[in-house]
């Protein structure tokens, strides 16, 4: 017990890592701010191509979702971040993570956007048209909100994943929550702020999680 | 002047890949006119209806309305649809929004009018089917019958000079078409043009001015109704109409 307290719970620990896990909270925070619109803007941008009426476009959004998702995010960070260069490419840290997660979670995104699109009847789009409504027009205000009504549940559980894997950007020395908790941990030779990170991430997701199980409630008893 | 046709459709054809549709439809409608369009399913009634606002692209021939070729790639065919309503057998009313937004969204998007307006006259457009009291209702919260109504409301509101009607009773509860039904007949008093694709042969024999019958892409036989449902003179309509009529 008294080794367990020490080793994990060490109070004086917590003391001297704190401010730098709450410096490290604070850029998780912005990148989850950054990587998140940006998938989302990303995959609705994809999932629209995928809708066009022509069909070499239509094909290479097929292509690109399917070559994203098939690449392991971890190791598509570190091609962009430590592999580029060699092509003389040099990205920020930060800007290889954002460019890694616009390439991984567009891909998703875009799927699950697709299936909230297609799950709109045309008579829709139709009926919207033949008001005089523009096709822009058409899609904003008539198809996209039910679209993304439809597939609510899977767009939070999708942000909830991207937000979980905003972590892997420790691997490209970006400051953020747990890279350092490691750092700390390095320094103390403890493992108190690897909960301290564990905990951290919980009070920023349950809510999250919460509120899917809620909504996902919610869309049963309502169909 | 109101004697030459509001909606000339001219030598119209239309195929879906190798099945030819449309093969050569001629059709005028004049103004104030209730046409109704009858014939077997898979004839092309709502493929022709489709085609007048083009909601359907056409491989041949001209729909001319007010004026102007709705099929010539230069014209601006959203300007064109204010003036052409149309009306579907499954309503389409817009789930997300109430009766009112449903009849306001394009008055606000197309003629662009300012919010308050849009929704004083969606509301007139809605008293005018009798639903002022279900403005705010969503049409998940409305009959079908009421639904319907409120469609035509939205095509009504931005004040057409023509509608189309795709079988709009053909999903109703039949204790629910006659209050649609209702709607039109009013239509038809404050002088609406109106094309019909309809299986209601009493209204039609009621109201419609002219009873157009289609079958296998071609139009048949056209006249008044007495004519086409009493005394048909091509063998096709007499067969059609000695099925369907009692
Ligand atoms: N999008 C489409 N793609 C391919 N074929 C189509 C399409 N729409 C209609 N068709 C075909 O065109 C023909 C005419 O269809 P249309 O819907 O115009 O008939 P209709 O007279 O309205 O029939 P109904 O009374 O059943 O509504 C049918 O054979 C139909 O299968
Ligand atoms: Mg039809």
């Amino acid at each position: 017990m008294e080794f367990i307290l020490q080793n994990f719970f060490n109070w004086d620990i917590v003391t001297q890592a704190w401010p730098l896990l709450l410096r490290g909270f604070g850029m998780t925070l912005i990148l989850m701010a950054a990587v998140i619109p940006v998938g989302c803007i990303g995959g609705l941008t994809v999932a629209l191509l995928g809708q066009s009426r022509f069909r070499a476009v239509r094909w290479m959004t097929i292509i690109y979702v399917d070559f994203f998702r098939a690449f392991p995010p971890l190791v598509l960070l570190i091609f962009i971040y430590a592999g580029l260069p060699f092509a003389g490419i040099d990205l920020p840290a930060i800007v290889s993570v954002c460019l890694a997660f616009l390439l991984n979670s567009s891909a998703y995104y875009g799927e699950v956007f697709r299936a909230g699109i297609e799950s709109v009847g045309t008579g829709q789009a139709e009926a919207a048209r033949s008001t005089g409504l523009s096709g822009f027009q058409t899609t904003t205000y008539v198809v996209l909100p039910q679209a993304i009504r439809n597939v609510l549940p899977d767009l939070v559980s999708n942000t909830l994943e991207v937000a979980k894997l905003t972590s892997l950007a420790s691997v490209v020395a970006l400051p953020e929550l747990l890279y350092s908790a490691d750092m700390a941990r390095s320094v103390t030779f403890n493992a108190t702020p690897i909960v301290m990170a564990a905990v951290l991430y919980l009070v920023l997701l349950w809510p999250l999680v919460r509120l899917l199980s809620r909504i996902e409630h919610g869309s049963m008893s309502s169909r | 002047m109101s004697d030459s046709p509001i909606l000339d459709v001219q030598g119209l054809r239309k195929s879906y890949g190798k099945l030819e549709v449309l093969k050569g439809v001629d059709l005028a409608v004049r103004e104030r006119e209730l046409v109704f369009i009858i014939g077997p399913s898979g004839s092309g009634k709502s493929t022709l209806l489709r085609c007048c606002n083009r909601l359907e692209e056409s491989n041949g021939g001209a729909v001319i309305f007010d004026g102007t070729d709705i099929t010539a790639k230069s014209t601006n065919i959203n300007a064109v649809r204010q003036k052409i309503g149309m009306v579907f057998q499954s309503f389409n009313l817009y789930p997300h929004m109430s009766a009112e937004g449903n009849v306001a969204l394009a008055l606000r998007k197309v003629l662009k009018r300012p919010k308050a307006e849009a929704l004083e006259r969606a509301r007139a457009a809605l008293d005018r089917v009798g639903l002022s009291d279900k403005a705010e209702n969503y049409p998940n919260q409305l009959s079908g019958g009421q639904q319907q109504r409120v469609a035509i409301a939205r095509a009504l509101a931005l004040e057409p000079k023509m509608v189309l009607f795709d079988e709009p009773t053909s999903a109703l509860d039949p204790e629910l078409v006659g209050s649609v039904l209702e709607v039109m007949r009013d239509l038809r008093t404050a002088g609406m043009t109106m094309l019909v694709v309809s299986h209601e042969m009493r209204f039609a024999r009621e109201a419609a001015d002219r009873v157009v019958f289609m079958d296998e892409g071609h139009i048949v036989e056209e006249g008044p109704p007495e004519q086409v449902f009493g005394d048909p003179q091509m063998p096709r309509t007499r067969d059609f109409v000695s099925r369907i009529d009692h």
